[in-house]
């Protein structure tokens, strides 16, 4: 009888070569069995909105700033980070904002000038993402982690963005943070509606989309006491586009030609 | 071939021995990073790229260089190149290993890092510097080993390996075209928006690669018995200098152009740099030394008896390599990012710990080229 290092030793280049010709097939059809459960299907899930949300063709903000006051400003950005779950970091170099109030001078500079009126040097606008018309952070970022919904709102796929920041050196406006660490101990009075952002990806302001999708408008707004203005820059109808009408608007550094959606009345 | 790096004398472990240490100490840093988040750099919401990302810039330039070596002796026939070209090809191999691994480390991420190819976005440049990077490190250690293999063997190489020669030609400057787009195409940073941004970049590595080769040329020499031999060293010399005086011009275009059209956005950027505002200026003698410093090895490396004596060469070539460095390696990121959107001015300097993660990252690239210069240097003396 023969052992079994005799029986292996016996196989010859022919049958070696029938078995790996085989065994290659089999691997092969196995294979491409995988290639198929990975391409696309129609198992993708689609998203219907509420009958009472809120739709617009492209939402826009308009700030009049002869209604804002400190203390209502405070108001609403109290309001938006809380039902956002911003963290209170306390280090200006690491903190995360998503609507905050900037000196005219550093919010618009190079368009203060020594013979403005009076109280607009230093006067603290309010600054938050522009949801440009032509963002660069969505141009810029590698996993489409970020983009643009139809209607101009810029998202922010927390669960997709890899951290790489690109989208902080594109944005001219400063609006993007980073969660430099897990800042997630330091969310004051929690709301359990939102979720919380790990640390290493980047946030900003989603115009409230959240809210929108609700039937609500965004947090800022009903704070505002009337200061804030959000809707549809396409409608001629709307509350927005009237006070347009009446009033000369400026935005932040359009020169720069990504059409920002923050409006404000000086 | 390999086989030829798991056998070598105590010098060459000794030096394996140390990167390997430098290496740990890097890895356990990173850990920390992992753990507690990119708090632990000294990057910030207004300087959000810092350290890592001008390593990766720099090391970017160093790999693309090969090219110096390979052109004119696959193009021009150009001979005396033959001996080293293998040095310029596994250079690149290392120097992108170094480019991916600080990419890597950037990350906020990094578990995440295979969306970029999950999600495949070709209107972003980073999508692109991934694609164009891969390619040319798979291209160079293909051609490089294929090459030195056929060499060991004293037959011609494979057919197949000229036309990947040729697409690595213009494949080099690409990697470092596109690095550049990372930054030459966003609005609102007045310093990069430039562009002679890519040239700069091309002309600057041109100077910093070649100058690099010649000094890891004279540590071979030292160290083994492989000699470069004095010609192409004198070729890459000449190299150096055209594309230095190069890269000393295009820095004075910019200031031409930034401080004629007195542009606010464009010129707040250099004072910082190398003047400082309201007494913010960390980088402000370090861009001196960068400038002067060039300017210096210019006019020493135009001088034929400076570059025909080693020594006063070698000193030239770590002239050139470090102010190169100081430059793209710490000036061009941070400079991009001070002052802010807000016209305000916060300060970034890199942590110990973000030292030490680069430093493992920087070892590790440097292992990797030890083990190939061995394979390699083992071959050319067993051929000799």
């Amino acid at each position: 009888m023969k052992t079994v290092e005799e029986k292996t030793a016996t196989i010859d280049r022919r049958k070696f070569l029938k078995i790996t010709g085989v065994s290659t097939i089999i691997g092969l059809l196995g294979g491409w069995k995988f290639v198929e459960l990975l391409a696309p299907g129609e198992l993708e899930a689609t998203y219907l909105p509420k009958a009472e949300a809120l739709t617009a063709k492209r939402w826009a903000m308009l700030i009049d700033m002869k209604k804002l006051t400190e203390e209502t400003a405070e108001k609403c950005i109290k309001a938006c980070h809380h039902v956002h779950n911003v963290p209170d970091v306390g280090d200006p170099k690491r903190e995360i904002k998503w609507i905050w109030l900037e000196r005219f001078e550093n919010a618009f500079p190079g368009d203060e000038h020594e013979h403005m009126p009076e109280g607009m040097e230093g006067k603290r606008f309010f600054v938050m993402c522009n949801h440009c018309d032509n963002p660069p952070c969505v141009r810029v970022c590698p996993t489409k982690a970020t983009w643009q919904r139809e209607d101009g709102i810029v998202m922010m796929d927390q669960h997709r963005c890899i951290g790489c920041r690109y989208c902080m050196a594109a944005c001219p406006f400063g609006a993007r943070s980073f969660n430099w660490g897990d800042y997630r101990s330091l969310i004051k009075n929690r709301n359990s509606e939102y979720p919380t952002r790990e640390k290493g990806v980047v946030e900003k302001c989603n115009f409230c989309a959240e809210r929108l999708a609700e039937g609500l408008m965004p947090a800022c707004v009903e704070e505002s006491g009337g200061a804030m203005v959000f809707g549809d820059i396409m409608d001629s109808q709307s509350e927005l586009r009237k006070i347009m009408r009446e009033h000369y608007t400026i935005r932040r550094k359009p020169y720069l030609g990504t059409s920002p959606q923050v409006y404000y009345v000086v | 071939m390999f086989e030829r790096a798991l056998a070598g004398d105590k010098k060459y472990w000794g030096l394996v021995i140390v990167l390997l240490a430098v290496v740990g100490a890097g890895f356990m840093a990173y850990l920390v990073q992992l753990r507690l988040g990119l708090q632990v750099t000294g990057m910030s919401r207004d300087v959000s790229w810092g350290f890592y990302i001008a390593q990766f810039t720099y090391l970017v330039g160093v790999a693309a260089s090969a090219v110096m070596l390979v052109l004119p002796y696959y193009l021009h026939d150009y001979k005396i190149f033959g001996r080293i070209t293998i040095l310029g090809e596994f250079l690149a191999v290392a120097a992108v290993s170094m480019c991916v691994l600080f990419i890597f480390v950037d990350l906020g991420k990094p578990m995440r890092v295979f969306n970029v190819i999950l999600h495949p976005t070709p209107n972003s440049v980073l999508f692109w510097d991934m694609v164009v990077l891969s390619g040319y490190f798979l291209l160079n250690i293909v051609i490089g080993w294929t090459v030195l293999e056929a060499e060991k063997n004293m037959a011609p190489p494979p057919t197949w390996v000229k036309p990947l020669i040729y697409l690595s030609i213009p494949w080099a400057p690409c990697i470092h075209i596109v690095t550049a787009f990372l930054y030459a195409g966003l609005p609102g940073r007045g310093f990069w928006l430039t562009a002679i941004m890519a040239p700069r970049f091309l002309v600057s590595a041109f100077a910093a690669g070649p100058a690099l080769l010649i000094l890891l040329a004279m540590i071979l020499k030292k160290f083994t018995k492989f000699d470069a031999g004095t010609k192409p060293i004198q070729t890459l010399a000449k190299i150096v200098t055209y594309c230095i005086i190069i890269n000393v011009l295009f820095v004075a275009f910019e200031v031409f152009t930034v401080f004629y059209s007195q542009i606010p956005d464009h010129m707040r950027h250099f004072e910082y740099l190398f003047v400082g505002i309201a007494g913010y200026g960390k980088l402000v003698p370090w861009m001196w030394v960068s400038m002067i410093g060039m300017i210096v090895a210019s006019i020493l490396l135009v001088i034929p008896a400076v570059r025909r004596n080693h020594v006063t060469l070698a000193v030239a070539c770590i002239m050139v390599v470090f102010t190169t460095w100081i430059d793209k390696g710490l000036g061009l990121i941070t400079g991009g990012f001070v002052p802010n959107p807000f016209d305000r001015i916060t300060e970034y300097w890199p942590t110990a710990l973000e030292l030490v993660i680069s430093a493992g990252v920087w070892a590790a690239g440097f292992l990797i080229l030890t083990i190939l210069y061995k394979i390699a240097v083992s071959i050319k003396e067993e051929i000799d």
